[in-house]
This record gives structure tokens, sequence and C-alpha cells, in this order.
């Protein structure tokens, strides 16, 4: 039963291009419900484990399985079973709202009959029913990215990965966002997230800290502040960053 | 098959959203016809010609009267000299000289040889050629007429070769040239527009969306492939009822097997957008690869010179040139009126062609890494 509720489970998860190590030895889990932060400084290796835990790319070595399936020949059963918003805004901004919803659906699968009312029911409780003919590029980021994530989810896959969803919005829109991921983590979606915002970190039950393609520390954050005797997880991160640049540039 | 159905469905919206395709569609091919059928003919009309009459006779100005009333030459004046007449050949206001030699009519008349002399400005050769040759046949008409009746003196053995051209009886070069562009505007929806539309999800990040879904390859190709196959049928179907109203182009052969050889053209034509796509990040690098080729390919296509002059080399490289098997076929069915077995090698061929294209391309598109 242990591992139906990972799902997520990483063991000396590697990748190298060329002489360059992007992820060194990564090893975590993610367990069914949570909410797991994937911190990390630009560069540091986040985007190509993301790519990796999607099936978009394959590790060098390491035992790596998401919801269940193993990274390396599976990657197609994965793709069945989470869902994921990039940093690069995956909507069509040339389709409507009710397109996308019906295209991102079809191609998962879903029948048509299930479709519309569950995309009714879905805007409905955004409060954006009257949108649903509105073309994206109409749109202001904010609703763009709650209606990102809300396609990302529509196919209520297991895990869901946002790749710093909420970059270039404002703290109210970044709030309301994030009420839809405890929404969805209620309802026992697993969110993978990366962010930049360290106020955000604190509104995950666990987070791992990334520096120079390696996990430096990982769980919640209260436990983590302490640990690294630190007032927010901003200071966490900047510890260990300036940690990390010490050892590499010894004075 | 759902999932195919859903991507061709969005395919569509978003081709028909999109305000500059419909007028590509439907606008570039009739500004083409047009302007391709009336400027990129090689027929030849008002050829400035220049008379230096040294005979001054009653039959050196009936000569002269035969060629201004021919719709061919436009008779710029009658020099003095020969000097003159060069200079108007030199300065370009010329572009043939007739030169009538002062013994002409005394000549013709005692059925001694004589001859008149032909300058011909053969910057342009194909045009010199065509100037000659409808010289030649004013000079020889007016022989014909001035040959005294009955002369038994020239007892020569005579052959009359008697000519009939086939399948174009008026020579009409607009019932050439459309054809070949048609090939070329149904090439274009085709690769271009294939290659542009997946190269557009690269660039925006959308394909990034679609290869973290469960869609398999197949599926997503043959979604991106159908609406432009459509396209590109409907392409043909629409030029080529423009080319019926416009131009009368006869229709000789099966629709039926046209449309049909053109439903595996289309294999080759997409295929190529599609590996087109796998290659190139942006949609200025799919304008450059298709421009480079587009151009090479007409050119060597036979639409503008029969591949028949090509070198041998040519002939090899048109092997892999869809444009070549095309314009051939599309001229024999809509022309001479040819049937499934007149054409079936080239349709085999196309269809072992798009098979192996389209089969690089599915191979080349990636969706993991």
């Amino acid at each position: 039963m242990d591992s139906i509720e990972q799902v997520i489970r990483a063991r000396d998860l590697t990748k190298r291009f060329d002489s360059f190590t992007a992820n060194d030895r990564l090893s975590f889990d993610v367990y069914r419900g949570e909410i797991f932060g994937f911190l990390g400084a630009n560069g540091a290796g986040k985007t190509t484990a993301i790519r990796i835990l999607c099936g978009l790319s394959k590790p060098t070595s390491g035992e790596v399985s998401v919801a269940g399936y193993d990274v390396y020949h599976q990657t197609e059963q994965i793709k069945e079973h989470i869902g994921y918003m990039s940093q690069r805004f995956s909507l069509y901004e040339d389709l409507t709202v009710g397109e996308n919803f019906r295209f991102y659906a079809g191609i998962y699968g879903l029948p048509v009959r299930t479709i519309r009312p569950r995309m009714d029911e879905m805007l409905r409780s955004l409060g954006i029913g009257h949108l649903k003919g509105q073309l994206i590029a109409s749109l202001p980021l904010g609703w763009k990215q709650k209606l990102a994530f809300s396609v990302a989810v529509f196919h209520k896959p297991s895990i869901v990965f946002l790749d710093e969803p909420t970059g270039g919005v404002d703290p109210i829109t970044r709030r309301q966002f994030w009420e839809l991921i405890y929404e969805a983590a209620r309802g026992g979606i697993t969110v993978f997230v990366t962010t930049h915002y360290m106020d955000e970190a604190e509104y995950c039950d666990r987070v791992s800290i990334m520096v120079d393609g390696r996990i430096e520390t990982i769980g919640p954050p209260a436990f983590l502040k302490e640990k690294h005797q630190a007032a927010s997880m901003e200071q966490v991160f900047l510890k260990l960053a300036r940690k990390r640049q010490n050892e590499r540039e010894p004075q | 098959m759902h999932r195919i159905l859903f991507i061709i469905q969005k395919e569509f919206i978003q081709i028909f959203r999109d305000r500059t395709m419909l007028p590509i569609i439907f606008l570039v091919p009739l500004i083409q016809m047009i302007i391709l059928v009336y400027a990129a003919t090689l027929e030849m009309k008002s050829i400035d010609m220049v008379i230096v009459d040294q005979d001054h006779s009653p039959l050196s100005r009936e000569l002269r009267g035969k060629f201004e009333g021919s719709p061919f030459f436009r008779l710029r004046g009658v020099a003095e000299s020969m000097a003159l007449a060069e200079r108007e050949l030199h300065s370009d206001r010329a572009d043939i000289i007739l030169n009538i030699p002062a013994d002409f009519e005394e000549a013709m008349v005692r059925n001694e040889s004589s001859g008149v002399q032909l300058l011909i400005s053969a910057i342009n050769a194909t045009a010199a050629g065509l100037t000659q040759a409808y010289s030649r046949r004013i000079i020889m008409a007016f022989i014909q007429e001035h040959m005294p009746q009955g002369s038994e003196t020239v007892a020569l053995p005579h052959i009359s070769v008697e000519s009939s051209f086939w399948y174009n009886p008026e020579l009409d070069y607009k019932i050439y040239m459309l054809p070949g562009i048609l090939v070329i505007l149904v090439t274009i929806i085709g690769a271009f527009l294939t290659a542009l539309n997946i190269v557009r999800e690269k660039e925006k990040g959308t394909i990034e969306q679609i290869n973290v879904t469960p869609v398999r390859k197949y599926q997503f190709i043959t979604g991106k492939l159908v609406p432009f196959w459509i396209i590109a049928m409907l392409e043909l179907a629409f030029g080529l009822s423009l080319g019926r109203l416009l131009f009368q182009i006869p229709v000789e052969g099966s629709l039926w097997v046209l449309f049909g050889f053109t439903a595996v053209y289309l294999l080759v034509a997409l295929g190529i957008g599609l590996l087109i796509s796998t290659m190139a990040g942006t949609q200025q690098q799919v304008m450059f690869i298709i421009f480079f080729f587009m151009l090479t390919f007409i050119l060597m296509s036979g639409i503008f010179t029969p591949v028949e002059s090509m070198p041998d080399w040519a002939h090899a490289v048109n092997i892999i040139n869809p444009f070549a098997y095309f314009m051939r076929v599309i001229r024999m069915l809509l022309l001479k009126g040819s049937g499934f077995w007149e054409i079936s090698k080239e349709f085999f061929s196309l269809l072992v062609y798009g098979s192996i294209m389209l089969g690089l391309a599915v191979w080349r598109y990636q969706k993991t890494t």
C-alpha cells in the first residue's frame, strides 16, 4: 500500500547534458494529496527535473516513477495521469475559453457528453460562466493563468505539475490562484509546484530546495525554518544558496 | 479516432479564424493565375521590326504588307540603309531587321535564286528562335503565292510536310501554363501551410503542452495533416473551376483520376512540410528552407521549359522533385486525356515517395527527448 501513496518516487535521479550535470542524484517522494513546493534559483535544474517527471525527457540514471509508472518506458501511461501547466503560457490565444477546454479535454480522451457539463460547472465555480465565448487573447493574464490551471486539472489527473504558474501577476491574483491549488488538493489531486515567490513556499505542505542541481534540504516549511534557524522561507533559501556559494569559492 | 477528431476540429477553427488565411486560400490562386497566365507567356506578340527595302518594287512592298498585317510584328519603320537599321537594332528599338535586296523582284520574276536577309536580336534565345520561325513562315507563304504558275522548269520532287498540333491545337500557351500553376498552388498549400502551422505551435510553446498529453504521435500528426489535405484538395477544385471559367482550360481526362492522383501527391507535399517543421524552430527558418526548395524544384519541374531538354543530372534530381511528377501528370490528364494506366508509374512512385517522407517526418517528430 505504501507505494500507492507515493505519487512520485525518485531515487538518485541524475540528468547530464554532455559534461554538465543538471540534476545530481535527486531523491525524494511526493505523497498523495499534498502540495509539494519544488524551489530553487534560476538554473538550479528545476525545469529539467519537471520535464523528466512529465515524461518529456529521459533521465541519464536513477530510479524514477510517477503515478506508479516508470519514466523510462511508460511515459505515455504517465501522461494519462498527470496535468501540466508551464511558465510558457499554454492555452491557444486564438481559441475561446470553451474551445480550449473542449480541445484539451478531447485529447485527454474525455467523452463529449462529460466535457460540456464539467466545463460549465468549472466556469461557474470560477465565476466566469459568461466568458466561455471569449478569445483567450482578450483576457487579462491573471485569468489566463487560472484558466490554464483549470485546463490542466480538467481531466482529474492524480498529479498536476505547475512550473512557475504565477509569474508576472499581482499578489491578490496570486492569492486567488493559490485558492484554486488548495481546492484541487482537497479534491485529491497532488500538486507539484515550482515558484520564485518565497511567500508561496509557506503555503506548501512540504518543500525541497535545489541549489546547483542538488536537493539541499527537504521538509515542511516550519521544520526547515527551525532547522536552519531562519524567520522565513526566504532566509532559509538565501542561507542555503550562500552556503553553496562559499563552498564553491573559498575565500 | 476520437482524439484525432478533436485536433482536426481545433485546426479548422484556427485556420478560419485567422484573417489572413481565407485570402491566401482564395485570392492567391486567382491572382497567380491571372498574372502568371498572362505575363509568363512565351507567345511572341508585337515584335518590333525594321525593314530595309532596297528594291522599292511592288513585290517588295507586298512582302512588307505581309509583315505589317501579321499580329506578331509591329513595323517600326522602313530604313534607307542597313547602317541605319542596325542602329535601331543596337538601341533595342527593333528586334528584327528584314533586308530586301535591290534585285528582289527581278529575280523572283525570272525565277532565279534570290534571298532576303533576317537579322534578329538574340539576347533572349527563345524569343529569337520564335521570331525566326514566325518570319520564315510569312516569307515561305509569300514565295508559295508567287511561284510561277505551272512553271515546268522546276520539276523537282516536291515533298510537302503537313504538321498538325495535337492536344493544344491552337498552341495556346495559357492551356500549357495553367495546369502548372495549379500544381504550384496545391503544393504551397500542402507543404508551406503545414510547416508554418506546426512551427507556430513550437514558437508559442503550445506544442509542449500537447507533448505532455497522452496524444500519440500518429494522432497528432494525422490531426494536423488532414485539414491541410482537405484544403489543398478544395484548392485544386477551386483553381480548376477558375481556369475553366476564365480560360476555358480543357479537362480531357477523368477528374476522378486527377483528384485521386492529387490525394497521393499531397502525401508527399504534406510529408515534406512536416519534415521541414521538425527541422525548423521558427517560421522564418521554414520560409527560407521552403523558398530554396520551391525555387529549385519549380524551375526544374518543366513548368516553363521542357524536362526532356535538361541534362542528365537534372533528370536524376527530378526523381526527388515532386513538382516534376505532378507537372507531367496534370498536363497528361487535362490536355491529353490520359487514363490511369498511363500515369500509374507516377502514381505508384509518389505513393512510395509519400510513405517515405511521412515515415521520416513521423520518426523525426519527437514527443520525448
